[in-house]
């Protein structure tokens, strides 16, 4: 009995703290606010769904921005997060939870779109919507942009220690080498990894012709003997603890990676890569959306833009952001390679479902061979 | 005898209405779809698929089976040693059992990897003596050692629970009797504890089948388990009906597992009464 | 006999607690770098306070734990006894089979199961929202009431019944006979089945994805949507705070109950 009593003393104790904490200081204030934002929805809520890490939260000092948010309109924000788009995709099909901002990546914009469970963004209303780089407007899954706002950028580029690889690579096809036998990385998810042999086979990345997708994979096939293994999150300890000599990640992550291991370099391959946007969206079945709205504009305040572009350390489709003189990764040359440096990139296009249960299938078996 | 129904339907009652509304119901859910297309068709081409996953099945029945046995070569010697000490740290260390389960799975996982990479500590402490490093993360050792000690506290305690009840009168009375130690352990422990043990088997044994996240992080994604095929259907294809025919029949495989072993415990149990 | 005994526990523990000191080594990191050590600073744990989102998960996750690891622990004893008592073998079959589905099925098939019932159940009812703290509570129960029962069931088999019926002879009432002469004997096994109810609550995130509202994240939502980057040190600052605590904790509890225990006995004598 005794045991139990102290264990809802230590409950207890733990629940006082996380309130003491909670009254903290943390950085909610906004300088300069560039829209007019009303407190007309105050003690409305406002339900955000996003990617993990993906916006600045107040940590180091950076400004939190939900916090700030609710600050200004009085609205409750309750945000939720998700590890994929497919698990993001999964939740909002069901309808179970109605969400009135999500940030899906472009293919999954277009997937959402045409499954009609978006709706229109009148970006006439947001403010703050002409410091959007005019490159990041019009994209393939939003031709007129009505349904989305560009968030965040990024691209994959080819991470690798120079300890262990002495002649820096300029292809993909490194990644079956196999003097790096047992030291390759590669994606943990079909996508990214069939990209890579897409690329070298110079096979367009939304091919739907079934037989490029089987020279694909069986170019992935001869990949398993010299790979060490299939990650996502575990790549920053492999890579940084010297544990691989190879791998793919994107771009921003490197950064955050060298930043502990300075051996390690950085190469978008000559072949081409993978790009992809971000963008911040409204369900359909949203119940908020002129708060949501209100959300979207404030995530393109300059100061905001800005706090979360150093946050999640991806390039921002936010010209004020770009061309602010206090950004720590201005005219970084990964984020933001100069004309000449630009690789070639692709986007992910939503495949028909027939195809996209092939290529799964496909890599079912590889996954299983290897 | 009236009386006594009574009393057998109130107390089965309110656990019978939670497991049919919470428990019966989901799995026609899962039935469903395991039986259906995308259409709402009604199929087998779901099951019919599974035989390319035949390996995969048998892979995972065999790592849960050693990582079973590891864990229960473990902590029987564990428990038993436990339960002959004083009452007072005897609670204690019940807790301390648990208590490292309390830390994120995320972390412990990624702790692990600190220690088991090629550049861990391990790996770092043999260098030292001009050992080469051994690979660790990647290998069914890995994955089956993951099993292990994430599953350990949940053997552990059942067997525990189970022989601290056991009177060290009986075991001076055996000594007694002529029993040496082995015979001891053989004609008077085993018997007692086996309802934990069995207990301890299906806590342990069932949910590793069914594992997912182990395998993945410390396989390095290079081993495929059931669960991991699962996972991948329902989030990453969002293929509910294939992830819910892989799981219809993984649960049927179980089920027979836990029956076949059940009836052990049953014809063994009988003497424990 | 005794000293292998102790050596063997010992080298258990320490391969439980092993993960754990390296936890609590790298949450004194200066650098964002779970893997690499580039040297001594306290700056997650001030990180920490500053953080009310983490703070509020790790409330939210610690309320949903106990909540469900308590009504789980009624509902799975009442249904031990329950079983226990059942005579007619193929009900008691059936039940136990019931009992292991949620065990048996991966976390993610359970909780989109769930999921796909309570959006059923929700629209029936014509409700706004389908999903919130009570659909998560109900998944928590569910998955935990098995891990009750199995660690009750061996407990009961153990008990003497003429214990039982003895304690009604001299006139107990069968509720009083039980909570008098029942529930001692089982209370170890209602015990760790609490425990590990609590246990697999906290650390619970394929599920409660797939059952939560919008405005209940508990921790492990926070820290497992992060595959596509990575832990950051202070996560293992939070966690450096919870094991400590706890543990001195249980330390300092188990000292004063001794102390007074011998005090007892020495009173007696």
């Amino acid at each position: 009995m005794k045991k139990i009593t102290a264990l809802l003393l230590a409950v207890v104790m733990m629940v006082s703290m996380s309130c003491l904490a909670s009254c903290g200081k943390t950085n909610d204030t906004v300088k300069n606010l560039e829209g007019t934002y009303s407190r007309e929805y105050e003690g409305t809520t406002l339900n955000v769904f996003n990617w993990g890490e993906y916006i600045s939260d107040g940590s180091e000092g950076s400004l939190d921005v939900n916090k700030a948010f609710e600050k200004i309109t009085g609205i409750k924000v309750n945000y939720s997060l998700y590890e994929s788009n497919e698990a993001m995709y999964a939740k909002m099909k069901s309808e179970a939870v109605s969400y009135d901002i999500v940030i899906p990546s472009d293919y999954m914009i277009e997937r959402l779109k045409n499954e009609d469970m978006l709706q229109k963004i009148d970006n006439t209303k947001l403010s703050n919507y002409k410091y959007i780089d005019e490159e990041y407007k019009g994209l393939y899954f939003d031709e007129n942009n009505e349904y989305s706002v560009p968030y965040s950028v990024g691209m994959v580029g080819l991470i690798y220690n120079t300890t262990m690889v002495k002649e820096a690579p300029t292809s993909w096809n490194v990644m079956w080498d196999k003097k790096y036998k047992e030291n390759i990385l590669t994606f943990n998810n079909p996508r990214d990894a069939f990209a890579i042999s897409q690329f070298l086979l110079g096979i367009d990345l939304n091919t739907t012709d079934k037989a490029e997708w089987d020279k694909a994979a069986a170019k992935l096939k001869e990949q398993n003997s010299v790979l060490q293994g299939r990650v996502m999150d575990q790549v920053f300890n492999k890579m940084e603890g010297g544990n691989a000599a190879i791998a793919p990640y994107y771009a921003g992550d490197f950064l955050t990676m060298q930043s502990n291991n300075e051996d390690l370099a950085f190469v978008y391959p000559k072949e081409g890569t993978n790009i992809f946007v971000d963008s911040i969206c409204i369900p359909k079945n949203a119940k908020n959306y002129e708060a949501a709205m209100m959300y979207i504009n404030f995530m393109l305040e300059p100061e905001v833009a800005l706090a979360n572009a150093e946050y999640i350390c991806y390039a921002s489709p936010n010209t004020a952001v770009v061309n602010n003189e206090d950004y720590s990764l201005k005219d970084n040359e990964i984020l933001y390679p100069a004309e000449d440096k630009k690789p070639k990139t692709q986007y992910f296009h939503d495949l028909p479902s027939e195809i996209r249960g092939y290529y799964e299938k496909l890599w079912e078996e590889i996954l299983i061979e290897s | 005898m009236n009386k006594k129904r009574l009393g057998s339907i109130a107390l089965n009652s309110p656990y019978t209405v939670w497991s049919v509304i919470f428990i019966v119901v989901p799995l026609f859910i899962v039935a469903y779809y395991a039986f259906t297309d995308k259409s709402g068709a009604f199929t087998i081409d779901n099951i019919v698929q599974l035989k390319e996953y035949k390996e995969i099945f048998g892979i995972s029945i065999l790592y849960s089976v050693i990582a079973t046995l590891i864990t229960l070569l473990i902590s029987y010697p564990f428990a038993y040693f436990l339960s002959r000490q004083s009452e007072m740290s005897r609670r204690l260390q019940m807790m301390l059992v648990m208590l490292p389960m309390w830390m994120n799975l995320l972390i412990r996982t990624y702790s692990w990897m600190n220690i088991l990479e090629r550049n861990g500590l391990i790996n770092n402490f043999l260098g030292m003596f001009g050992i080469e490093p051994i690979k660790m993360i990647g290998t069914p050792g890995a994955v089956i050692f993951g099993m292990v000690y994430n599953y350990l506290p949940y053997m552990i305690l059942p067997i525990y629970t189970v022989m601290s009840k056991i009177e060290p009168s009986l075991l001076e009375a055996a000594e007694d009797l002529g029993c040496n130690g082995f015979n001891k352990l053989r004609r008077v422990i085993m018997p007692l504890s086996l309802p934990g043990v069995v207990s301890g088997i299906t806590m342990v044994f069932v949910p590793s089948v069914s594992t997912f996240y182990i395998s993945q992080k410390l396989g390095d994604g290079k081993i495929t388990l059931v669960g991991d095929a699962i996972e991948r259907q329902m989030q990453t294809s969002y293929n509910y009906n294939l992830g819910a025919s892989i799981s219809l029949v993984l649960m049927v495989m179980i089920l027979i597992s836990v029956a076949v072993m059940n009836r052990f415990s049953d014809e063994d149990g009988g003497m424990v009464v | 006999m005794k000293t292998f005994g102790k050596i063997f526990n010992f080298c258990v523990y320490f391969l439980l607690y092993a993960p754990l000191l390296i936890m609590v080594f790298f949450s004194f990191n200066e650098s964002k770098s779970t893997s690499v050590f580039t040297g001594f600073s306290l700056k997650w744990y001030n990180e920490l306070f500053s953080k009310s989102d983490i703070m509020e998960a790790l409330r939210n996750t610690i309320v949903l734990a106990v909540a469900s690891a308590f009504i789980a622990t009624i509902l799975g004893t009442v249904a031990a006894v329950g079983l226990y008592k059942m005579r007619n073998k193929y009900l008691y079959n059936t039940m136990n089979t019931v009992t292991n589905i949620p065990m048996m099925n991966p976390d993610i098939v359970t909780g989109v199961s769930l999921m796909l019932l309570f959006v059923f159940a929700g629209k029936l009812l014509g409700l706004s929202e389908y999903l919130n703290f009570f659909t998560l509570l109900i998944s928590h129960i569910t998955f935990n009431i098995p891990y009750v029962i199995l660690n009750v069931l061996p407990k009961l088999r153990q008990t003497d019944e003429h214990l039982y019926e003895a304690a009604m002879d001299l006139g107990c009432t069968p509720i009083r006979a039980f909570f008098k002469v029942v529930m001692p004997a089982i209370m170890p096994g209602v015990i760790s089945g609490a425990l590990m109810s609590f246990t697999l609550s906290l650390d619970d995130f394929v599920i409660s994805y797939y059952t939560t509202g919008a405005d209940f994240q508990t921790l492990p939502l926070k820290i497992f949507a992060m595959t596509k980057k990575t832990v950051k040190p202070d996560m293992y600052a939070l966690s450096t705070l919870i094991f400590v605590t706890i543990l001195v904790l249980l330390i300092v509890i188990n000292i004063v109950q001794e102390r007074s225990e011998r005090k007892l006995k020495g009173d007696n004598k």
